[in-house]
């Protein structure tokens, strides 16, 4: 054991709240890590550490169920989060081509960050807009039927 | 009417995501600089299905279809359109016809043509935002009838006549269901709406949310009555936030009509939805899955029986369905089953939502009566293959189904034909394959996200999945053997008998699948080692033929230094060893002296 007690995290008011709301609703678990996730845009292991004390569920179960599902971060994302989907239409029609293209322009691989802090990439499940494929989505603009020649401008846009 | 025109702007995801909310604000200002906003209503309705013409504005009554609508159209649509009568040709669909100037109908297009409406009856016709619209079209009826005048066997009743069966997949005889969990004997029971829609490349439950929340929270009421349940849950990906929004929204309102809540109706019966979002679990998707996510576990499926009917969530009798078979249900309770049952086939009635995607002219969200061949689809609905390619086959069931060649083009769609071929109906994904696209690597593809998505608790699943990616990666890679075939078969049956839920049963399903249309391209992998699609990387190579000019483009183009070599006039040479098959070369050149084998 050389993982000392983790800290606990000051919850925000706005997660306070929601906790109180959902204390006593069952199977709340996974709706408190969304809001947790809402608000950081990741789960910390010290707010994940507050959140086992105030609602009594031990961390070894919390962790178990963030790591369960694909949603739930358990890093800092970067400022901006590129999604290139995946889906089978996306698939068809270039999707691994646009991955491979911004693993390029952005010297990252797959589901990390850059150095910087500005870009995190990831590859994820059918977003279904698929009658716009191949597609990204950058925070919540989606940019469809996108050849790779237009990334270059795409990430200019943000990188402001 | 009201208003003299209705301007419908389609506010799905995809729309959305084009402008569509621009488009919106750009259209109120022009009307309101005009003061028109008296006789004009605009509204933001659900999607219209054709998502490949994005966004889509249409206007009533003279039903002109204009697509790819730009924000700065606007004014140009007001000031000639409702202002001066003329419709802005160059926008429209449905170009009207040179004599007569009057517009096609809508359903005498062929996207439309053989399409028949029940589930996305209100889809791109109301605001999903404005409970009075669903009202308008026939909204709640359905609860009022069932709430007084019906009792829970004539709900069963109907619901057995219309032969609906469900729309999640797996098509079990939705009736039936709900007679099992109401003769389930307990104080508590309760009604989940499973809307954790995973399927890659399937997006009709999202657009039925989108745009039409109302007709689910209807039918969850429904449900709720028949089986004697006073509380609701759907259950929904977190990746759909308009839909979570809409809900939201949908709910709040029928609270505030009596129509969700406490004595609904003043009938005496208390029925409460609450939503819960997924967190990007495909394995949720299966029904006891799905129900240890909403206890807030790991989402990971226990062996049936007992069947959730029985004992589900929390251990209480629980009614699970899917979204698509919901939204049936207020369509067939008020025109009743008879009607619904006229559509369809012997084994498989009412009609069926399919996202149409892939290498097809018209994507898009298309709902057709059971028993439509896939060549209608296709060929009439879907506008064909682009670019002049030839079709290949359609996979239909995501993931766990399998691919229909041309040779069965001609089949009737039905939930037991499908399986017939080696398929399945699956939630409605529908993705066509043109001679581009490699079936093996296609088959990689599905099994790269089973084995990702395997939750990992039976190792028939666990290992074999891996298993099958591995052999599957071999032979991509140019270093197949016969032997691994017949080991992908075994396997593959092995999951088929032992896994223990539907993922694993079904996760080898696209490899047997393609194994029996397609087993000649598995043996080009292995034997000729070459992919006669030309997709496999690995096993393709670039070469210059005579019609090089020697311009020099595709050496200069070229990532790799000192890979394609030749004097300036001259044909060039690439080197096999240096090349990395990026396909750059023949990208550029402009003489088609770049050939792939």
């Amino acid at each position: 054991m050389t993982e000392s007690m983790p800290v606990l995290a000051e919850l925000t008011p706005e997660l306070d709240a929601f906790i109180v709301e959902w204390k006593d609703k069952p199977g709340n678990l996974v709706m408190v890590l969304h809001k947790v996730q809402e608000i950081y845009r990741y789960i910390p292991r010290d707010v994940a550490a507050a959140v086992s004390k105030k609602l009594g569920v031990p961390l070894a179960k919390i962790y178990g169920v963030m790591t369960f599902y694909h949603y739930f971060k358990l890093e800092k994302p970067g400022k901006h989060i590129i999604s290139v989907c995946m889906g089978t239409a996306c698939y068809l029609k270039g999707g691994d081509k646009l991955l491979d293209e911004l693993k390029k322009l952005l010297n990252v691989e797959a589901n990390a960050t850059t150095e910087d802090g500005q870009f995190t990439l990831q590859a994820v499940r059918c977003v279904g807009c698929c009658g716009l494929a191949p597609l990204i989505t950058v925070g919540t603009n989606v940019y469809g039927t996108l050849p790779e020649s237009r990334l270059p401008e795409i990430l200019e846009k943000y990188s402001k | 009417m009201k208003y003299k025109n209705y301007i419908l702007i389609c506010a799905g995801t995809a729309c959305e995501s084009s402008k569509a909310d621009e488009i919106y604000r750009n259209l109120m200002k022009e009307l309101d600089a005009h003061k028109l906003l008296n006789e004009t209503q605009v509204l933001k309705t659900g999607c219209f299905g054709f998502c490949e013409k994005g966004p889509i504005v249409k206007v009533l009554p003279d039903e002109s279809f204009y697509v790819h609508v730009k924000p700065e159209d606007a004014k140009e649509l007001v000031e000639e359109h409702i202002i001066k009568g003329r419709r802005v040709n160059r926008l429209l669909y449905n170009k009207p016809c040179e004599e007569t100037n009057v517009a096609k109908k809508l359903d005498s297009i062929g996207f439309y043509q053989k399409q028949v409406r029940v589930v996305l009856r209100n889809c791109g016709f109301i605001d999903p935002e404005v409970i009075d619209e669903y009202i308008a079209r026939d909204g709640y009826a359905a609860l009022e009838k069932v709430l007084f005048e019906m009792s829970a066997d004539d709900i069963i009743n109907e619901l057995k006549t219309s032969g609906l069966r469900g729309r999640g997949g797996a098509g079990f005889p939705t009736w039936r269901k709900g007679m099992f969990t109401k003769d389930a004997q307990n104080e508590e029971k309760f009604v989940v709406c499973n809307a954790d829609e995973g399927d890659p490349g399937a997006y009709m439950d999202r657009s039925i949310l989108e745009g039409d929340p109302h007709s689910v929270l209807e039918a969850m009421t429904i449900a709720g009555k028949t089986i004697g349940a006073n509380r609701g849950y759907i259950y929904i990906r977190a990746e759909y936030p308009l839909a979570i929004h809409r809900l939201e929204v949908a709910i709040k309102q029928a609270k505030e009509f009596g129509l969700l809540g406490e004595n609904i109706l003043n009938s005496g019966f208390n029925f409460d939805i609450e939503i819960r979002l997924g967190a990007g679990a495909f394995v949720c998707g299966e029904e006891t899955a799905l129900l240890a996510s909403l206890e807030g576990r790991r989402g990971m499926p226990v062996p049936r029986p007992p069947f959730p009917a029985v004992k589900g969530l929390w251990g209480k009798p629980t009614l699970i369905n899917n979204v698509e078979s919901y939204a049936n249900i207020p369509a067939i309770l008020t025109k009743g089953g008879n009607w619904f049952a006229q559509f369809g086939t012997e084994s498989s009635k009412g009609t069926k939502v399919f996202a149409l995607t892939g290498k097809i002219t018209n994507s898009g969200l298309i709902e057709v009566p059971m028993g439509i061949t896939l060549r209608e689809i296709i060929y009439e609905i879907g506008g064909g293959i682009p670019n002049g390619k030839k079709f290949k086959a359609v996979q239909t069931g995501g993931p766990s189904g399998g691919m229909i060649t041309a040779d069965y083009l001609d089949t009737p769609i039905d939930f037991d034909n499908l399986i017939k071929l080696g398929s399945m109906m699956g939630s409605g994904g529908m993705i066509v394959m043109d001679e581009d696209d490699c079936v093996v690597d296609v088959s990689k593809f599905y099994l790269e996200f089973t084995v990702d998505e395997s939750c990992g608790k039976c190792s028939p699943c666990r290992i074999g999945g891996r298993q099958l990616m591995n052999y599957l990666e071999k032979i991509t890679n140019g270093e197949g053997t016969d032997e691994d075939i017949r080991k992908m078969r075994l396997i593959g049956h092995a999951m088929q008998m032992a896994s223990l839920c539907a993922l694993g049963q079904t996760a080898p399903n696209p490899i047997i699948s393609t194994l029996a249309y397609f087993e000649d391209e598995y043996m080009a992998h292995i034997h000729d080692r070459k992919c006669p699609a030309g997709k496999c990387q690995k096993l393709i190579r670039y070469f210059i033929n005579e019609k090089c000019i020697g311009c020099t483009l595709c050496a200069k183009k070229c990532p790799v230094d000192g890979c394609i070599k030749g004097e300036k006039k001259q044909v060039h040479v690439i080197n096999q060893e240096a090349c990395i098959k990026c396909g750059e070369c023949e990208r550029v050149c402009k003489f088609k002296a770049v050939v792939k084998i």
